[in-house]
């Protein structure tokens, strides 16, 4: 079996804004193993998405210096469906709406794409219906179009689902938590937390509150401001935010 | 005709009886045709002389064909083009569906083209009968057709326009079609060839309760120029039109213009009416015009309504389809198929609807195997 490590080194990265290029990441270092749990906290606007998006590739963000590998093998020179393909997988905040494309034939073809062959009819629909049965996802969810009308919760559920059946080498999570209510926080973290039990996927969890920790246990917490990771620790750090706010580790940096 | 600023609408445009002597030639800022390329028509606007395409007609059984001198004073021509077919044929084709038959296959007139040709088909569909007639547009050269189809009180019909042509191929048609009283008409246009395409689709009710369900499906590529005309003149009490028109563009300048003029007369009270169209650019340099138009001349109304949207396959949404794997062509497929779908499902001829969707994957790129589902289980 391939335990996958993700390694990330001295990433900077840049955005184009209507102020002219603005640097958001000045310098990440971090590496996830399969199987481990990290979380990245942070303020609003501390970079965390930009790195969440920036492994998935999106093209808005653009690596100015350092690296990014799964496994040895350069991601920043892949494609962004390359890098799905490869293994790795973003649960978007927002996930956006794909008129006239059902949730079923979109699963699909995303499951026919990271698998590399078209998943027999037969089982393909067993396997979906029972991962989708397991997030209490309705069964008619099948035939809407994704993300169309869909509340926050669905949004979520179905990044999960997607989650699910991917099987990812590395999943990052961006804020999945929010706009979640108690209930479909467990039922989502229920899901994540089975992806975890297989010891096959690292996950990295983007949040700026620790109310999804509480759910899902991190092995490590990383504390992110102003572009970069300042403290690291486990769940402790988790409980000191929730407790003090990042007042403790941005001030003890400045 | 001098340059207004504002030129008047005038959705009544009639040009019955006239000759190419007295309709002048378009300069291209008139209201009809301002958004057509009129260097690249082939000459059609200023034609004077032209041949006759050879169609082939396969129709069953119960059907007549038959050559007739040009006989169509009922026609009535809203532009040049259509005068100049109704002029410029040495005859016309005339199919008959006689009353209370019901075939059971289409009629087809298949139009292979090449020179230049002008042609006039008038189709009769008796009371109370059922029928399907496809037009399959192929080849080149540069063609103007009046098509006339007169459906009987009761009748059921559905007459298709594939407009499939070479790259090189010039094609404008008007489609003049005359509903009778509780009549149902299905008009499809499915256009994906051609450097130029204008299709002029007119309507009237001859009775009380005809119903109008006009559908469109295009796929505009680089370079083409697709232009849809539609007006539907609301005469009659209790009637129906339902129009709904969707396409696809991708490329540089590929152009589509979609116009739906709804007039709805003081006579036709009662009437519904709904028209659509929905555009999905795909990439830049694609360009979409759509303007829909409801003059209301009756203060009784059971509905009407417009919608027109030309939305964007955005970054975000192919980001979101990359980012789960899917490569760039099947991204696309995927959104297209999702998109047009839903219309293309309402053709009426399989063979044409697997031919539509065929098409439109092939233009967007070859096929991934791995993509090629078997859902037949």
């Amino acid at each position: 079996m391939n335990m996958s490590t993700l390694e990330i080194r001295g990433l900077h990265v840049r955005v184009n804004t209507d102020q002219g290029p603005k640097d958001i990441l000045k310098g990440v270092d971090l590496t996830v193993r399969a199987g481990e749990t990290h979380a990245i906290m942070g303020h609003n606007g501390s970079g965390k998405s930009t790195l969440a998006y920036t492994i998935a590739g999106h093209p808005k963000y653009q690596v100015v210096e350092g690296s990014i590998t799964l496994d040895g093998v350069d991601v920043l020179s892949m494609s962004v469906d390359e890098r799905a393909r490869a293994g790795i997988f973003l649960a978007m905040q927002h996930p956006v709406e794909v008129p006239g494309v059902s949730v079923s034939n979109f699963l699909r073809t995303s499951v026919t794409a990271v698998r590399g062959e078209a998943p027999k009819l037969r089982d393909w629909l067993k396997e979906m219906r029972g991962a989708m049965a397991s997030l209490q996802i309705d069964p008619a969810f099948a035939d809407r179009n994704v993300n169309e009308g869909f509340s926050g919760g669905e949004r979520k559920r179905h990044e999960i689902l997607q989650l699910e059946l991917l099987k990812p080498s590395f999943a990052v999570l961006d804020e999945t938590d929010s706009g979640l209510d108690v209930d479909a926080l467990r039922i989502v973290s229920e899901g994540v937390n089975r992806v975890r039990a297989t010891g096959k996927t690292g996950v990295l969890l983007i949040t700026h509150t620790s109310r999804l920790l509480t759910h899902i246990p991190a092995d490590f917490v990383h504390v992110f401001s102003d572009g970069r990771i300042i403290h690291e620790g486990g769940m402790e750090v988790a409980r000191t935010i929730d407790a003090q706010g990042y007042e403790p580790f941005v001030g003890a940096r400045a | 005709m001098g340059i207004m600023d504002a030129p008047p609408k005038d959705l009544t445009l009639d040009l019955s009886g006239r000759t190419l002597a007295d309709v002048p030639v378009p300069s291209g800022r008139e209201e009809e045709w301002r958004f057509t390329p009129l260097r690249r028509l082939g000459g059609l606007h200023t034609l004077e002389s032209a041949a006759s395409p050879a169609l082939t007609i396969d129709a069953p059984a119960s059907v007549t064909v038959t050559q007739a001198s040009v006989d169509a004073p009922d026609f009535r021509p809203t532009d040049r083009l259509a005068v100049a077919a109704l002029e410029l044929s040495s005859s016309m084709t005339l199919v008959r569906v006689p009353a209370d038959t019901s075939l059971a296959e289409p009629i087809v007139i298949a139009h292979r083209g090449d020179a230049v040709t002008a042609s006039v088909v008038r189709i009769e569909v008796g009371t109370h009968a059922r029928a399907t007639i496809v037009i399959d547009v192929t080849g080149s050269g540069s063609h103007t057709a009046a098509v006339q189809l007169v459906a009987a009180a009761g009748a059921d019909v559905s007459l298709l326009q594939v407009s499939d042509g070479d790259r090189d191929q010039v094609y404008a048609a008007q489609h003049a079609l005359r509903i009778g009283a509780d009549a149902v008409v299905r008009h499809i246009a499915v256009t994906l060839g051609g450097d130029v395409v204008r299709l002029v689709t007119s309507a009237q009710y001859d009775g009380e309760g005809g119903r109008l369900d006009a559908l469109g499906v295009f796929f505009t590529d680089a370079g083409q120029h697709h232009e849809h005309r539609l007006f539907v003149d609301h005469d009659a009490p209790h009637c129906t039109s339902d129009v709904q028109y969707k396409g696809a563009l991708q490329g540089e300048d590929a152009h589509a213009v979609w116009i739906g003029d709804v007039l709805i007369r003081a006579a036709a009270i009662g009437t519904r009416t709904y028209e659509m169209n929905r555009n999905l650019v795909l990439t830049e340099g694609a360009r979409a015009d759509s303007v829909p138009n409801l003059e209301i001349e009756t203060g009784d109304v059971a509905s009407a309504g417009h919608a027109s949207a030309t939305g964007r396959f955005d970054e975000e949404q192919l980001f979101y389809l990359l980012a789960r794997g899917i490569p760039l062509v099947e991204a696309k497929r995927l959104v297209v198929r999702g998109f047009i779908g839903d219309l293309v499902a309402r053709i009426p001829v399989a063979t044409l609807r697997d031919r539509c969707m065929a098409r439109v994957e092939q233009r967007l790129g070859d096929q991934d195997p791995r993509f090629a589902f078997e859902d037949a289980e």
